[in-house]
Formats: structure tokens, sequence, C-alpha cells
């Protein structure tokens, strides 16, 4: 037994540090007044410096932040109308289609997904003349359409332990469909909302394939730029841009977990 | 219960002042569900449009000709001055993508790096839940959070990071070198094993969480009931634990091949030039030949190939709702 | 609406759900100012009809009138009725006091109406000071009055409760429920009480309707549905009874002479209506009614059978013993501990008289 725990933990230090190295390695190396990563020339912030003068890579910053607010935003709202649906309206038309159509986005290879929309868009253009240009607003939809699914998912699970009773009490007394939805539905979906949109925005901002494909000429997201860059080796200025989007995903996670912790409390 | 002040009597002598008078006979219920019913028209045509019709334009495109033309490929329906007067489909596609060998070649060549990475996903990512599973509740948590941690941080970005460490140059080589551990860098970076790698530490959460939660609920009492019966440790563990564990190992084992499957990232990044991927492959043949018919056709395989396994997930995902309800 | 229409009619209400019949043509009239109760086990088709009567269900066919007027159609939130739920589903995103303003202000009272109505309501239910509370802040206790005042405060000309004391324990709930009848006394407002538990509807009612398998098997006060169980499933499912099958030997004047094989003894019932000799007929007993001596009992008119004590309870106030007769037949007896005594006067395997009056002995139709 005594054997068998140390194999244990020997496997999950390995595990873990297989996760952790490679973030750690690259803030370590974002910090790195040398070019190369096998020397160490002393401590240094000028790879930040220079990204806040890298036009092209702040607007591309800025247009992928931008694509991933709306996107996500059209996606909660879309998203949490199907998972709403799928839960509590008996009759859907076409209800194992719709099933289908809201999760085949999870399983989907994301080079098919692009492809196809692209394809979409393209027809689409020459027969109706729309969308005119390929840009930010296929790549909104592109994203809208798959994250979507992600939010369903998030909805689905809050709403099978959600105490159903609430809604009627409300309705009992005396609140109308819609208001009923507003005062109780949103208020204990809210979290669910709140991570599924969270989620979206993510897979927006992380998005390489698919905007690569329905992407057109103008319009480069962060993610196109770091793989352009990248392809051909490490660059130190990535690196920088690597730890500040840890250093944003360690702030959000810590308040997100205040967040949670508190109300917690509050409740215990 | 009433008190001095809060007289009772007084509360019932007031009027009943329902707002909606019950004197008129009520109208007939509106249906609660309408609103509901009106609004999921609107994500419903969203996917109608942008799920399943791209999805029936590859299909299309698939049967068609190669054509120098915008869009490079022939129409299925043929319209004449009298509407509609053929349709014109080829499978030429298709048999191109089998007489040829190289697609075949890279079909299985997927399938392979994918089902390679799945059990090296699955022999670190095991005893890892496993060990999560045994720790008291708060340290659970905190393990746990530390694996889903990096989903968070860009994909991409975390593929990247590994080129510094596994390149010739790299932060591994050199460490080794300087320790005088080898004398000549290690080739790790644009290698299948490079591929391998970073499908285990990309993939390896989404196979210890289905892991981990069969693990948590797999009662203690059992294994304690096993040894009682004079199972040994390992023994419990093969007849108890590791059959018990199944519907885990089965879910992760899909939710690591599946997308491993399709990969562009890694590859792209990590593999070399003879790591063949059909995402790769897929990419180039669009980004680079612009054959858009054979890369049709070479999604709609790609997807014949996925839909047992993606089958098979939902079918496990359904049976563990089930169990749970 | 005059004062003598009832508060609720209910006239001949159906439910069926995907072939299955849940309340199966249920007719039942409840007055004002009345605290009923719905009786039965799970499933027998009464949170339905509590369902029905709120809005939340749809009848098959069947009508539901309240205060005279047709509701059957009528969507919960534009009825005069409000529901305390089981789980008693207060809001935990809004305090004590905006749970119990939500229906004032869903009916768009303005808000100072509504902060008077609230306070009032709070403090008749002793909760003035607990109003910017949340409610998981709330002993259960509490929780249970925040929901009895949210759908009191709308002033509903029906209130209907759903297993309201159901999630209190023990102690609190023999107090709460002397309270809750005392508020339905004050403010005689009607109130209907759906349970499971016999205790808490004797307790609480004023009539009680006993649901099985979607009918309704009798309705009556306690006493009469204690006393006088319509049948066989109301006799055995309100309070312990000894069932005895019997073949009638002789009937006439009001009473019945019977065989009871189970027994091996002739017992005498008083029946209005008994059935002609060579029927048969299943009689009742409640463990009080019957007596328990080790001397042959004296008195008229009286039912005696003879037994051997198998097991006994004593339980301070009250000793309960099950008497097995001869013919293997065991009877329950449950016998008040009048006297002061460390010692029991009857004691195992002891051979016993058991006696009850025939006045006591309930006959029941099948």
């Amino acid at each position: 037994m005594r054997r068998r725990s140390i194999f244990l933990i020997s496997v999950a230090c390995f595990g873990y540090a297989l996760l952790y190295m490679p973030i750690v390695s690259v803030v370590v190396y974002s910090f790195n007044a040398s070019r190369l990563v096998t020397l160490w020339g002393g401590f240094s912030t000028r790879w930040y410096v220079s990204l806040l003068s890298d036009d092209k890579l702040l607007a591309a910053a800025f247009l992928s932040l931008r694509i991933a607010v709306v996107s996500a935003t059209l996606a909660t709202a879309l998203g949490a109308i199907v998972a709403l649906a799928l839960h509590r309206v008996r009759r859907i038309p076409g209800r194992i289609l719709l099933s289908g159509m809201i999760t085949a986005p999870l399983v989907m290879p994301e080079i098919i997904t692009g492809l196809s929309l692209l394809f979409l868009f393209i027809s689409m253009a020459s027969l109706i003349g729309w969308p005119a240009s390929r840009g930010a607003l296929t790549i909104t939809i592109a994203h809208v359409t798959f994250s979507m699914a992600y939010v369903v998912v998030v909805v689905r699970s809050r709403l099978a332990v959600m105490d159903e009773s609430l809604e009627e009490a409300a309705m009992d007394l005396g609140g109308r469909p819609l208001a009923v939805f507003f005062d109780v539905t949103v208020p204990m979906l809210l979290p669910a909302l709140l991570s599924g949109w969270l989620l979206a925005f993510t897979l927006s901002l992380d998005d390489l394939v698919i905007s690569s494909f329905v992407s057109g000429p103008g319009a480069t997201t962060l993610p196109m730029l770091i793989f352009a860059k990248v392809k051909l080796g490490v660059t130190p200025d990535i690196n920088a841009i690597t730890t500040i989007i840890i250093g944003l995903v360690i702030v959000a996670v810590t308040t997100a977990g205040l967040v949670t912790n508190r109300r917690k409390a509050a409740s215990a | 219960m009433g008190s001095g002040q809060h007289d009772p009597a007084a509360f019932l002598s007031q009027p009943c002042e329902h707002t909606r008078q019950v004197s008129a006979p009520a109208k007939k219920a509106t249906d609660p569900q309408l609103w509901l019913r009106r609004a999921l028209r609107m994500p419903y045509l969203w996917l109608l449009l942008f799920f399943l019709a791209p999805f029936l334009i590859i299909l299309k495109i698939s049967v068609a000709e190669p054509m120098i033309a915008q869009p490079p490929f022939s129409a299925l329906l043929v319209w004449g001055a009298h509407g509609l007067q053929g349709i014109r489909a080829t499978f030429e596609n298709y048999s191109f993508l089998f007489r040829d060998g190289y697609y075949g070649i890279i079909v299985l060549s997927s399938l392979k790096m994918a089902a390679i990475g799945t059990v090296l996903c699955l022999l670190l990512g095991y005893p890892m839940a496993y060990f999560i599973a045994r720790q008291p509740p708060r340290r659970r948590q905190m393990l746990l959070l530390a694996v889903i941690l990096p989903f968070w941080i860009s994909f991409l970005l975390r593929v990247y990071a590994w080129i510094g460490l596994l390149d010739n140059h790299g932060i591994i080589n050199h460490a080794l070198m300087s320790m005088g551990i080898i004398h000549k860098p290690l080739a790790m970076l644009y290698n299948d094993f490079a591929v391998y790698l970073g499908i285990v530490y990309s993939y390896l959460p989404f196979m210890i969480l289905p892991l981990y939660s069969t693990l948590e609920r797999l009662n203690v009492d059992l294994l304690d009931a096993a040894a009682d019966l004079g199972a040994r440790r390992w023994r419990a563990f093969v007849d108890v634990t590791l059959p018990l564990s199944m519907p885990g190992i089965l879910g992760g084992c899909l939710l690591v091949f599946i997308p491993a499957v399709g990969e562009f990232t890694i590859p792209a990044l990590l593999g070399g030039a003879d790591t063949l991927m059909i995402g790769r492959v897929m990419w180039d043949e669009f980004f680079v030949s612009r054959d858009w018919p054979v890369a049709s056709a070479v999604s709609v395989v790609l997807l014949l190939l996925l839909i047992a396994p993606i089958l098979w997930f939902q079918h496990l995902q359904n049976r563990e709702h089930e169990a749970g309800s | 609406m005059n004062e003598a229409t009832p508060m609720v009619q209910i006239r001949g209400l159906s439910k069926h759900f995907d072939g299955v019949v849940a309340v199966n043509n249920v007719s039942l009239d409840i007055q004002r100012g009345e605290l009923f109760a719905i009786l039965g086990s799970s499933g027998c088709g009464k949170t339905t009809l509590l369902r029905m009567l709120a809005g939340f269900e749809r009848p098959s066919s069947g009508q539901i009138l309240i205060d005279g007027v047709d509701m059957t159609e009528a969507p919960p939130y534009e009825r005069p009725v409000n529901l305390m739920f089981q789980s008693y589903a207060l809001f935990p995103h809004m305090s004590v006091e905006g749970n119990v303003g939500y229906g004032l202000r869903k009916e768009g009272l303005p808000a100072a109406q509504i902060r008077e109505r609230v306070a009032e309501m709070l403090a008749l239910v002793k909760l003035d000071n607990l109003a910017a509370r949340k409610p998981d802040k709330l002993s259960g206790g509490q929780q249970q009055r925040v929901a009895l005042a949210r759908a009191l405060v709308k002033r509903p000309k029906l209130l209907l409760l759903d297993e309201p004391l159901a999630a209190l324990d023990r102690k609190l709930r023999e107090h709460t429920q002397f309270e809750l009848a005392n508020l339905q006394y004050q403010l005689g407002t009607t109130f209907v009480v759906v349970t499971h538990d016999q205790d808490e509807a004797m307790v609480l009612a004023s009539r009680i309707a006993v649901m099985a398998e979607g009918r309704i098997a009798q309705v009556g006060t306690p006493a009469e549905v204690y006393e006088y169980p319509a049948n066989r499933h109301v006799a055995s499912f309100v309070g312990n009874i000894n069932l005895i099958d019997g073949v009638v030997t002789d009937a006439g004047a009001g009473r019945a002479t019977l065989r009871c094989e189970a027994l091996n003894a002739s017992l005498s019932v008083v029946c209005e209506d008994a059935p002609a000799a060579g029927a048969a007929l299943c009689i009742a007993v409640r463990p009080e009614k019957i007596t328990i001596s080790r001397a042959a009992p004296e008195g008229q008119d009286r039912n005696v059978v003879k037994g051997v004590v198998r097991d006994l309870g004593y339980f301070g106030d009250q000793s309960l013993y099950r008497v097995r007769l001869s013919s293997g037949t065991v009877l329950q007896v449950s016998a008040q501990n009048l006297r002061r005594s460390a010692s029991l006067t009857i004691e195992w395997d002891d051979e016993v008289y058991l006696s009850w009056e025939v006045a006591s002995t309930i006959p029941l139709r099948s």
C-alpha cells in the first residue's frame, strides 16, 4: 500500500509538472532580456514595452476582444433560449433535429465547421449578396454558432437541478410568464449564464481554425496573428502576450472563486 | 398568533382587493410557454442557417466537379429556361480519395495518432484521477481546479509554449546538456513525439474529469469488502475499481479521441513535415491547392469516421443521465 | 356571491397523464372559512388535485368553481388562490420582505401600501424583526412562516397548503400545527391542506377528504372519518384498527350477528341495513375500544373473545398489546395506564379476555 501511494504521488507530480511547466517557462522567459531561450540575459520588461508599440498586434487584440464580447453575448442569449425550450417545452417541432444541431458542434472537428461555414458565406454572397465581404461579422457568426452549444450544456445542467416550484410560486403570486422569467428564472440561472458567457468568450478569443477559414482580407484576429508568428518558432513578444493572458485568467478565476466563496459563506 | 396592535379581525374586514376581479368569467388560459416557443424560433433558424445549411453545402460540393471559376466547383442543379433540368453529381472526388491512397494513409495515420495519444492520456490521467479522488474533500477541490485552470489559458499559446521547451536550442535540451547527461541535442520538436506530447498535455483535463467523477462516486466500502473477502490490493483494483470505472474510462477516451482525430493546431505547431494528420492536410488542401470538392469529400469521410465514436459517446452520456436521475 | 355558495365547488374533475388516471371524477364542495384537509398516501392524486386548484395542471375533464366563478381554465396568476409549497419555494435572491411583497408588487399596488401590508403580515407571523434577512439565513420554522405570510398577504379567497408541516421536526410540528389552525380561525380564510399525515389532518381540519387511487373515499369531520369509516381503505388508513371478516348468521332490528372464523367466535354489530344471513361482512374495532382483562368481563351488549398476550409495548401513558386468539388471529389492543404502578397488571403469556361494546364495532362495506 505504501509503495502504491508513492507511485500515485509521483505520477500526479509528473502530471501537474506537465500541465504547468510550459506555462511557467513562458512566464519566466517573457522577462528575459535576451532574444534566445537558452540565454538568460537578465530581467527586462522590454518585450512588454514593444507590445504596446505593435499596432498590428494591438489591432488584432482589439478585434478579437470585440468579436469575443459580441459573440459570447449573443451565444449566451440564444443558448439560454434553446436550453430553456429543450427543458420546458414538451412539443418542439423537430426536437431531435434541434438537439442534434446543438450537440454536434461540441464534437465537430473545427476544420469542418470552418470549411462549411466558409462555403455557406460564399454561396450566400453569390445568391443574395450578403455577407458582401468576410471579416469581423462572419467570424462573429461562426463563433456564436459553435459557442452556443457550450452555453446550452452549461445552462441545461443548471436547469436540471433548479427547483421548479420557485417559478410556480412566482406565478401563483400573480406573476405573468414573462415577469416570472425575469423575476425568478434569470436570477436563478445567473451563475450558469455567467459561466456560459465566460466559456463562450474564452472559446471565441482562443479560436484559430474557424476564424482562419471565415475571415477575409483585413480581419486578422489575435490567434491568427500569433499563429503566423509562432509557426516560425519562439518569439519573445508572444511570451509577453501569453504572460498577460495568464495574469488575466488568474485574476478572473480568483475573483470568481472569491465571489462564490463569499456567496457560500453568506448562505452557510 | 396576532399581536395586540395587529388585529386579525381588522385584517379580515378589509375588502379583498384582487386586482383581477373574479366576478367576470376568467379568460382562457394563455399558454405560459408561448413566448418561449416564439423566442425559440430565433436560435432554431440560426442553427438551421449556420449549422445545418453549411453542412449540406459541404455534401453538395463534395459531389461537384472542380472548375476554374468563382466559386471553383460545378453546380449541383442545372437550371434551364424551363426550370430545373437535371442534377449533376459526381462521386469522382470520393473515388479519387480511395484510388489515390495518399488520403487513405493520412486518415489511417490520423486515427492511429489520435488513438496512441488517447492511450497515453489515459495512462497518465487514470492514476492522477485516482489520486485526486482519494484526497480529503478540500484538497480534492484544489487539485481539480489545478487540472482545469490551464484550460482557461489560450490553447494555442499553451501549445506554443512547448516549442520553447522542446526545441533543439530549447530549455530541456539546454538543461540536459549543461548537466552533461547528453552531448547532442535530443530531437524532440517537429516530430510525432512532440504531437503525442501535445495531445496528452492539451487533452489531459478532458480525460481526468470524467474519470474523477466515476472514481469519486465509487464506494470505498466496495474496496474494503473486497479486501475483507481476501483480495489483495492489486486484485481488488483489477476486480472492483477498474470494471466500475469503465464508464469514466470510455467517456474520457472518447472525449480525447474525437477531437484529436481532427486536430489542427498541435500537428501544425509541433509536428514535423512527415506528421500526417487529416486536419493539417485539409488546411493545406484548402489554403494551398484550393481544391474545394476534394476538401469537402475529405470532410465528409472524416465525419463518417467520427460518427461511430460520437454516437457511442452520446449513448454513454444518456446512460449517465438516466443513472443520475 | 351569496354566503351560502361554497367557496370551492369541484365537479366531476379528472386528470389523466398519458393515459394514467391521477384524479378520477372527483366532486367536492368546500365551504367558506373551512379548514379542509385532503388526506391520502403518496400517489393517491391529492397533489394533482391541489395543483389543479392552483392552476398548474389543466383538468382533463370537469370543472372548478371558486367563489361561484368558473376557474377551470384560468392560469395561476389570475386565480384568487395562493399556494404554500411543500418546499416553501422561497426566492433565495430576495429578502423576507421581498418575498412577502412579491405578490403585491405583481398586483401593482403603490409602494407605501405594499410596505404597510408586508409589515402587518410579518407582525402577524412574528417575523417583523427578520424582514431584511435572506431565506437561507432562517430556521426551518421561520421559513415556513415566511412562506405562509407570502401566500396570505395577497388575501386569497382560498389558501392551499401542500404538506405544510412535513419539513419541520416533530416538536416544532406540534407547536406549528396549533398556530396554523389558530391563524386560520382568526383570519377566516378558507384553507385547503394536503397531507399524508393523518394526525396532521385530524388536528388541523374541520373536515377531511380521504383520497385513494384518484377518488374521494370519504368526506367528513375528523371524528366521523375515525369513528365511522366508510370502507376498509379509510378504516385502515386513518388510525390503527383490527379488521375482521365474518359471515352474517342473523340480521334484523338494526343489528346483525355474524360468525367470524378468524376469531372462532360470534360477534354482534349495530348495523342499519344489515345484509341478509349468509352474506359476508367485514367489521372493524379500534384498539382503544377494546378492554383487556384477566377476569371475565361483566356488562351487557359486549363482544368477548379470549386470547394470550404475545407482545406488549409500554409507552408510559398507554400500553399496546398484541393478543393471539385460539384461532391464531392477532388483535391489537391499547389501554390507558390510569393507575400509577411500577408493575404491570397484565404480562406476557397471560391469558386474557378482550371485550368491546357492540356499539363500538364498525361494520364496513366492501
